[in-house]
């Protein structure tokens, strides 16, 4: 029965491969993601001979299943036979740079560039130059778009005749027809020019981008400032004035909106590329009027960029480029017409508190953050207060108290829900810097009438954020302060308000300690045994359950036992449900003594 | 101007016909080889040239079904109101289609291979006995007859509150826009669950409301600049590189009313039907209910040229507007040069105008006077007294037989109309020789 034998290994592959055709497309996913193990069975010369020609023509399937193929192929070297055959997945890969699914070619471009690094610089002339010269010429826009994330990989292992052909080749897809084209080679022309000789990206890459910059359309334009970026990182500082600059100079007071928020959102990284004299003479200017933008949506960007570009700039000139260039425009942008840009600015004008040191903050930021704190965007207020740690270390918080509180005594009563919770969120920061005192005057009312608030969601979160701040604030303070609330809301009338008390304890007994669990929070969760609301009851079993690990074992076996055993007779499923599963999971962890009788 | 031929007659052969068969868009692709229609029964058909001239069916498929809006409480048709083509791609065709509320990326691809060969199985679909596997097979691609599948890439949904009466690709090939009667949105091909609002007419309060957008279009080159027409005779050109959102437009072509023939249905008639880019980018076509208008871009105030589609309705407007007829939406095409316009009329006529010679024509597409490879005889409608035994009178119209859909090859003399569930595809008469005919124009009005 030798044969059997050989049957039975053959089988569970024999399985894969007919799912490769499959009707069902997850079947058939599943196959493709276990490729390795088929090609593996196949051995390398069925795999290159036979496996391979077939899922070049696989085309046809469903985008995800090729998605999974272009990734599989790309670690495929070993199954074919190592690096000696690497070329031969090159046909498949091919084939799937084509599609028009753009996830599906990025997949298979991605994969060809991993694999022409396992090439020698023999077969990337003979068959991967050749596959990339193919798809730059193809008929196809999806192909050509493809050549141009292939280029900068083959180039730097190459004969200088065939670089010189696939300099040629760039150059003619930067003015190909098709904008998806100039597009693909607008945004790679960054990337080919790090791997181009220094007097080739001056002498071809400078006009390209030059003229890719200029095109007609503003969606290709748009995409040639970053690839102007990483280009500028690339030139020597003298060349930088007559190469670069005049295009992004340009590039930043385009016509088109897109294109000016381009060089908004690449800003950073075009200042630390062209260093401190362009960024003093040329970037400040520019960035005023990315500031001042009639766009709503540049000023945005630019205005998430302030604290940054402003961090990055010369420290021996910082501060007085930006009292006399920035501050004006950040002042205008504090009372701008939109929310948007607004809520970008609040999410960093704190941090330039930091910069600016202590009398500058008070005497020209302050002011600011005052306005903001009062905003009518709630997104705007929250921004602020969600980042008072930065002022905190420079000026200390007492400064800002007076404003704060009615901010956030506004957004913790706000209609809609999403704003509370937000506000929440920050309540332990808050309570962290404002200390206990301020807290327990001012805030802990608004913390306990979260627990009644009308969503459930705010009523979680504000459970949660008593257990923070308890861990903030010790225990002792949780005895004063929080505990009699909640427990006093055990007798509420809302069994809803009675549940809280209980998730409370849950969120609670372990910050609080043993001590507090027994005395005060236990005799309560057992007086609600008895509720007549089966809800209640339920969650009486599961909060024993969470607290059991915290009580000692005598309180476990003389108070906690007798009433779980009550409720694991209760006539509602749910209660004898959760009652029995307390009971199991107490027996756990407490060890069998406890509950060998049961 | 051209002779018209019938090339190819498509209609559904039953002269019986529901209202689901009734063609409710016409769109050629961008090289001509192809043209889809999409009926009130959510069904695109594709019809492909052949090598001798005529367009046969490619493709026929069931785009959009019928919705129930529960929500809303409100049927949404599966009617396609328009179809767009995508630049080509690959060797497989990708168009747009829309129903009032959802547009979808159709892919239209051929297989001329399928594979065979199972481990487990045999060719019938048996299992096989497990004893006599001893080797895996890999499955071989073998030649089949082709095929021609339709398969949904995207479906675009829940973007729009009222009625999407365009769809237009922009020239940059990644975006596309949609617009409903009060909004214009912006869309990425890739992206589905996603749509930026570019223009927005919706007052605050719905009883300010004044005018609804009624088409908009992408220019030909310019990625961003876009032109829609209103319900009150008023076309805007909005830059997109100078907002992001375009409610204040670049231009507004509109024509002073002459405060003398002010009438009550002064505005219903003057509410634009369609609009449409010259091929040079250069010109704007709008069509109107009683006429076509040339607009140069470079000149607001007032179009360059005016055709007059049926002027003998104007004494007509009481009784159309009362049999809604005057809410009708003929649309008009551009030839491939620029150089002669179409737009649809009643009584299954459409009208032809020669910019250059000012000559026009009126045609019939109907299936009693279309016989194969006879040239269209001129049509006039008179308003009086008959003068020849050919002419119509007004009064005789149908009205019920109206040719709203047209399209034009996009290089060659080749018009595609739609009358009803009837699709005809004319070309230019040949001369003998098989060089086209010069361009002339048989009118006699």
């Amino acid at each position: 029965m030798a044969g059997a034998e050989g049957d039975d290994s053959l089988y569970p592959i024999a399985v894969l491969i007919d799912e490769l055709r499959n009707e069902d497309v997850q079947l058939r996913l599943n196959s493709i993601k276990k490729l390795s193990t088929i090609a593996l069975a196949l051995e390398v010369e069925r795999t290159r001979t036979e496996l391979l020609p077939f899922l070049t023509d696989t085309i046809y399937d469903e985008d995800e299943v090729l998605l999974a193929l272009a990734e599989q192929l790309g670690s495929f070297t070993v199954l074919v036979g190592g690096p000696e055959f690497v070329h031969c997945l090159l046909p498949p890969l091919e084939s799937l740079a084509t599609v028009e699914e753009t996830v599906v070619r990025d997949k298979a471009v991605e994969s060809l560039r991993k694999i022409s690094q396992e090439h020698s610089p023999v077969d990337l002339e003979v068959h991967f130059v050749p596959l990339v010269k193919r798809l730059a010429s193809g008929d196809w826009f999806t192909s050509r778009t493809s050549a141009c994330g292939l280029f900068s990989v083959c180039y730097p292992h190459v004969s200088s005749t065939v670089k010189a052909e696939i300099r040629q080749h760039f150059r003619t897809l930067c003015s190909d027809d098709t904008p998806m084209v100039r597009r693909a080679a607008s945004s790679k022309l960054g990337e080919f020019a790090k791997v181009l000789e220094l007097d080739y990206v001056k002498s071809d890459i400078i006009p390209l981008f030059t003229a890719l910059a200029s095109d007609e359309q503003d969606s290709v334009r748009l995409l040639a400032v970053e690839s102007g970026v990483s280009i500028a990182t690339l030139l020597p500082q003298e060349d930088l004035e007559d190469l670069v600059m005049p295009t992004l100079r340009q590039a930043a007071e385009d016509k088109s909106w897109r294109v000016r928020y381009m060089v908004a959102d690449k800003f950073s990284e075009l200042q630390k590329a062209v260093g401190p004299e362009i960024t003093k003479n040329d970037l400040v200017p520019a960035f005023q009027n990315l500031l001042k933008d009639c766009e709503a949506e540049v000023r945005t960007a630019a205005a998430n960029k302030v604290k940054v570009f402003c961090e990055s700039l010369p420290e021996d000139s910082r501060e007085t480029i930006i009292m006399t260039h920035i501050l004006p425009c950040v002042k205008e942008l504090v009372s701008d017409t939109n929310q948007h840009v607004k809520s970008a600015l609040a999410s960093v004008i704190m941090g330039l508190s930091t910069i600016l040191g202590k009398d500058n903050t008070v005497e020209h930021l302050l002011p600011l953050f005052l306005v903001q704190l009062k905003d009518e965007y709630p997104e705007v207020r929250l921004n602020i207060i969600s980042n008072l740690d930065c002022v905190n270390e420079v000026i200390g918080i007492r400064q800002l108290s007076q404003s704060l509180l009615p901010a956030i005594v506004e957004l913790a009563e706000d209609a809609k829900w999403r704003v509370r919770l937000a506000i929440i969120e920050y309540m332990p920061l808050l309570a962290g810097q404002l200390g206990v005192e301020f807290f327990d005057e001012k805030l802990n009312s608004l913390c306990m009438a979260w627990l009644i608030d009308h969503v459930y969601a705010i009523r979680e979160a504000a459970t949660c954020n008593l257990m923070k701040l308890v861990e903030k604030f010790g225990a002792e303070w949780a005895q004063n302060t929080i505990v009699p609330k909640v427990l006093g809301m055990a007798n509420d009338s809302n069994y809803l308000h009675r549940m809280t008390t209980l998730f409370c304890i849950n969120a609670l007994s372990e910050v609080c300690g043993q001590e507090i669990t027994t005395k005060h929070m236990l005799p309560v969760v057992l007086k609600m045994s008895t509720d007549q609301v089966a809800n209640v009851r339920f969650n009486v079993a599961r909060c024993l359950q969470k607290i059991g690990p915290v009580l000692d074992s005598s309180a476990l076996q003389a108070e906690v036992k007798p009433v779980l055993e009550k409720l694991a007779t209760d006539q509602d499923m749910d209660v004898k449900y959760f009652a029995l599963d307390a009971i199991s999971v107490i027996t756990l962890i407490n060890g069998h003594a406890v509950y060998d009788s049961m | 101007m051209l002779s018209p031929v019938l090339c190819s007659d498509l209609a559904a052969l039953e002269p019986e016909y529901t209202e689901a068969d009734v063609i409710s868009t016409v769109e050629f692709n961008q090289t001509g080889e192809f043209l889809a229609t999409g009926d009130k029964g959510g069904r695109v058909v594709i019809f492909q040239r052949e090598p001798q001239g005529e367009y046969n069916v490619y493709s026929t498929f069931q785009s959009h079904e019928p919705e129930f809006d529960y929500l809303k409480s409100f049927e949404i048709e599966e009617k396609i109101n328009k179809i767009r083509w995508l630049p080509p791609h690959n060797p497989a065709h990708f168009l747009l289609s829309t129903n009032d509320k959802t547009v979808k990326l159709w892919k239209v691809s051929e297989k001329d291979k399928r594979a065979e060969g199972y481990n487990l199985r045999d060719e019938e679909g048996r299992l096989k006995d497990l004893s006599t596997i001893t080797t895996l097979q890999v499955p071989v691609l073998r030649p089949m007859d082709l095929l021609v599948e339709a398969s949904p890439r995207r479906v675009f949904a829940n973007a729009h509150a009222y009625h999407i009466n365009s769809i237009s690709v922009n020239s940059d090939c990644e975006t596309y826009l949609s617009a409903d009667d009060l909004r214009i949105n912006l869309w990425h091909l890739n992206i589905t669950d996603r749509s930026f609002n570019i223009v927005d007419l919706k007052p605050e309060n719905m009883e300010d409301l004044s005018e609804v957008i009624t088409v908009a279009e992408f220019h030909p080159h310019h990625c961003h600049l876009l032109a829609f027409s209103s319900s009150t005779g008023t076309t805007r050109l909005c830059d997109m590189r100078a907002r992001a959102l375009c409610d204040q437009h670049a231009k507004l072509f509109e024509e002073a009313v002459d405060p003398s023939r002010q009438s009550f249905f002064s505005e219903i008639v003057s509410s634009v039907s369609d609009v449409k880019f010259s091929h040079s980018g250069r010109y704007l076509l709008t069509r109107d209910y009683l006429t076509v208008k040339v607009w140069d871009l470079n000149m607001e105030n007032k179009p360059m040229e005016t055709y007059q589609v049926h002027d003998y309705l104007r004494t007509k407007l009481c009784s159309l507007y009362e049999s809604d007829c005057i809410f009708d939406k003929f649309e008009c095409a551009w030839n491939g040069t620029d150089s002669v316009i179409m737009t649809g009329a009643y009584n299954n006529y459409f009208r032809m105008f020669d910019r250059a010679s000012l000559r026009d024509v009126t045609l019939e597409a109907s299936r009693e006077v279309c016989k194969r490879r006879a040239v269209l005889q001129p049509r006039r409608v008179c308003v009086g007294k008959k003068r020849k035994e050919t002419d119509v009178s007004v009064d005789s119209l149908d009205f019920r037989k109206k040719i709203l859909h047209t399209a034009w090859h996009p290089k060659e003399n080749i018009i595609a109309i739609a009358a009803s569930n009837n699709l005809y595809i004319f070309q230019d008469r040949l001369t003998p020789n098989g060089h086209h005919n010069t361009p002339e124009i048989q009118s006699a009005m």
